[in-house]
């Protein structure tokens, strides 16, 4: 386990979301580990907990779980958790001003959308499903590798950006199979 | 504190005249079922949780209101009963009109009431004059604090209500006004399948991953959960606020009346097809074919209704919930193999096409060992018991979620998602706007609820006018606005100036619900403060949050004086004696200040307090990982 040396500091509301959980600043993490974690500090600082006492204490309590929350949805999800770390090494993600993406990752984006044109059947459509989650596994652990072991930032937004692409091409292809579902 | 102990007695005595003098004292808390049908109140008794019954030994409180001339009033089963005589002035199923505009109605003309379209939220007119959903609402309420008072011989705290978890922002909030025109301390609302499953999970100690499925009266609800050990996460919800067992009497109705050649002529006949097909709903359940008679004004009408053909025609309602139960499913990222069992809540829910069709989807057997008219109730008064410190050794917290998407309107009438559906509450969402004009010192934003991408589709919430803006050149000014939601599911919105830090004011105008001077007119000629006047009621509120304040300082002191140096714990008890020293005073603001000078002096011992909480939190869970 990573050390507790954190601990020793007075945590704020404007402590990092790995120090707030207590874990180390990697993309690496044991989600059961974090699932727990946020209980335990839900268990702390949610406002039913402080049901009893003043005005002061409630308002403290609301700050506290709104922002324990906020670090839970970020750390959980992997993507939102890529893009967190690169911000905090000093490389923020640009996503609407930097679009630009390699050609042959854009050649790969506009046949995905002509294959979703022509998928009319569920089994076309979860096909797809799967060869686009594949592709995010494979972008994924590109990512992790940056961040972790070669620290190269500049790869993982690159990386992450893509991850980006795919999740809304994601969103659009599961609405197609939720239409197809309710018809 | 020798100096602590005699004046805290006092303290109690002044406020709370019905209460033991010891501040360890059991609290009363109740949890309330604020159902469309019906309502129930429960509470935890010698440690098990259960339904307060009337002086006749029913539970259930049909959920209907019967204004009476000379300002009397008939409330429950004999209003109910006597519906027939007087349907203009007789409120059933009131909980469709909370937070609704007459617009929101599909059918107006089909209910027997007098609507009115007062701004905010239609009324009814009626012999006491217009009402609103939210006073009749205040009125069942009110009834069953009285129920529980008599039960108990004692004040009740506080109050847990329950609210179909596809409540919307406006019907949060005009369930929320209810209880506070009852006289009841809302201690919480919480969603009814969160409760069902509080109810369910700690009967049977259940652990894992559990669907709830609610088929009511008026509304269906779906949730899945994760349980473990007194943690209650909410993975997602969804439903149908317009779906629930009237639409299948309905369906029972039409069979009725195309195979015997009948009519419904007149708003009588109506009533006596509906009461009829209940009836016979009930008898299908158990039952392969059941009869169908009802004295219409045409004539007797008898015909013997199929177990078979009634599915037939029911099915595109199973149907539908079963939709939302998949994409429930999809919105928590499980499969139907997930799920370990599937909790069946609402009396719709005895119809045996529906459990098949449920278990079927869910592949479990439904869980029905608990009365599903009753869990509800039992679920909010264990979190009632659990808010109001009675259980200081159990572990109880929910983790919801809400249910419906927040965004804001942008150009072309379009919504902009702000905070997600199926976000675990309480949470915040910051969204940063310029302005577009030069010196431009307001802004407008219009705050819609709902999933759907053209503003004309979602529920319009409020429009906010954020006001003194510092006047810079056009797209200059960052204005950060935050939208809270809270425990509760209802919205808050703030606003502030990035770079000047100035905090802009904002106007709220709600779409839906009551302004606060509106509830205030209610509040004034309301029957429960009918003897009390403007003043009392400010007093007798200001004494209570200063009695709220004095003794959770103190219990705060006694946990973590260390936090504290001796200057400090000097400086707090000084504030605290203070406050004593005001109680008597008739002024409210002299003993709001004082209060408020107390909370202002203890924020910072609060913050270190969180501090602490928070860092034994992850020492403790680093034993645990290691061990």
């Amino acid at each position: 386990m990573q050390s507790a040396g954190s601990l020793q500091q007075p945590l704020s509301l404007a402590a990092t979301d790995f120090e707030l959980f207590g874990l180390p600043t990697q993309f690496e993490l044991n989600r059961d580990h974090l699932d727990a974690q946020w209980k335990a500090l839900q268990l702390r600082v949610h406002p039913d907990q402080f049901a009893l006492h003043g005005s002061a204490d409630k308002r403290l309590a609301l700050q506290w779980s709104v922002r324990v929350n906020e670090a839970y949805q970020r750390l959980k999800n992997p993507l939102r958790r890529a893009a967190y770390l690169c911000e905090l090494q000093g490389v923020p993600l640009q996503a609407e001003d930097n679009t630009s993406m390699p050609a042959a990752f854009l050649m790969q984006q506009m046949q995905w959308r002509e294959d979703l044109d022509e998928a009319h059947t569920k089994a076309a459509l979860t096909s797809l499903q799967s060869e686009v989650h594949r592709a995010q596994q494979l972008a994924l652990q590109r990512c992790a590798h940056s961040l972790d072991i070669d620290q190269n930032w500049l790869a993982a937004v690159q990386e992450v950006r893509a991850l980006m692409f795919m999740e809304r091409f994601e969103e659009d292809l599961n609405d197609r199979l939720d239409r197809l579902e309710d018809a | 504190m020798p100096e602590g102990t005699t004046p805290t007695m006092a303290l109690l005595q002044i406020s709370e005249p019905g209460q033991a003098p010891d501040p360890h004292a059991r609290r009363i808390a109740i949890g309330i079922d604020l159902g469309t049908t019906h309502s129930l109140v429960a509470s935890v008794r010698n440690g098990v949780a259960e339904c307060l019954p009337d002086e006749h030994g029913q539970v259930i409180l049909p959920s209907a209101v019967r204004y009476l001339p000379e300002g009397k009033r008939l409330i429950g089963a004999p209003a109910l009963a006597s519906q027939s005589q007087d349907p203009a002035n007789t409120i059933v199923s009131v909980k469709r009109f909370m937070g609704r505009g007459l617009k929101d109605l599909p059918h107006p003309d089909h209910f027997p009431y007098a609507f009115a379209n007062q701004p905010g939220m239609l009324s009814l007119n009626t012999l006491h004059g217009l009402k609103s959903p939210v006073e009749v609402s205040a009125e069942i309420l009110a009834c069953l604090r009285q129920r529980a008072e008599d039960t108990f011989n004692d004040d009740i705290y506080g109050a847990v209500i329950t609210v179909p978890a596809y409540f919307d922002d406006a019907q949060r909030q005009a369930t929320k006004d209810a209880a506070h025109m009852a006289g009841l301390h809302l201690l919480r609302l919480i969603n009814e399948p969160t409760a069902a499953a509080i109810a369910y999970g700690l009967d049977n100690a259940s652990e894992g991953v559990y669907a709830v499925y609610d088929l009511g009266g008026g509304t269906f609800d779906i949730s899945i959960l994760r349980m473990s050990r007194g943690v209650f996460e909410v993975l997602s919800t969804g439903g149908d606020s317009a779906l629930g067992g009237d639409d299948y009497d309905r369906c029972l109705l039409e069979l009725a009346l195309e195979q015997s050649q009948h009519q419904a002529l007149n708003e009588m006949d109506a009533s006596l097809l509906l009461t009829a097909a209940r009836a016979c709903k009930e008898q299908l359940s158990t039952q392969e074919h059941a009869m169908f008679s009802a004295a219409l004004s045409d004539g007797l009408l008898t015909t013997t209704i199929q177990r078979t053909e009634f599915e037939d025609r029911a099915q595109p309602l199973t149907h539908k919930t079963l939709q939302a139960v998949k994409k429930a499913l999809r919105d928590a990222g499980l499969k139907a193999e997930d799920i370990q069992g599937v909790v069946m809540v609402g009396g719709s829910t005895c119809m045996p096409h529906v459990q098949s069709a449920v278990a079927a989807l869910l592949n479990c057997t439904p869980l029905n060992n608990l009365n599903p008219d009753e869990v509800v109730a039992i679920g909010a008064a264990i979190q009632a018991n659990q808010l109001s410190g009675n259980n200081p050794d159990g572990e109880l917290l929910l983790l919801d979620v809400i249910p419906l998407s927040l965004g804001i309107e942008t150009m072309g009438g379009l919504v902009e998602r702000i905070v997600p559906r199926n976000q675990t509450i309480p949470t915040a969402m910051a969204q940063d706007f310029t302005t577009y004009q030069d010196g431009q010192t307001a802004l407008a934003l219009h705050v819609l609820q709902g999933e759907r991408d053209l503003v004309k589709d979602c529920r319009s919430l409020a429009r906010f006018e954020l006001k003194g803006i510092p006047p810079m050149a056009a797209g200059s000014a960052r204005i950060r606005v935050t939208f809270t939601v809270d425990a509760d599911g209802l919205l808050s919105v703030s606003a502030v100036e990035t770079k000047s830090g100035v905090h802009a004011q904002i106007d709220v105008k709600p779409s839906y619900g009551l302004s606060d001077e509106q509830i205030a007119a209610m509040l004034q000629d309301s029957f429960h403060t009918a003897e009390l006047d403007k003043n009392a009621r400010a007093l007798a509120e200001a004494r209570l949050e200063a009695d709220r304040m004095w003794l959770a300082t103190q219990s705060a002191l006694k946990a973590d004086a260390q936090l504290l140096s001796a200057d400090e714990q000097a400086v707090i008890q000084q504030l605290m004696d203070a406050v004593l020293a005001i109680k008597t005073s008739q002024v409210p603001a002299d003993i709001e200040a004082a209060t408020e000078a107390l909370a202002k002096g203890t924020e910072a011992f609060a913050a270190a307090r969180m501090n602490n909480g928070i860092r034994k939190a992850l020492a403790g869970q680093h034993i645990g990982a290691m061990s």
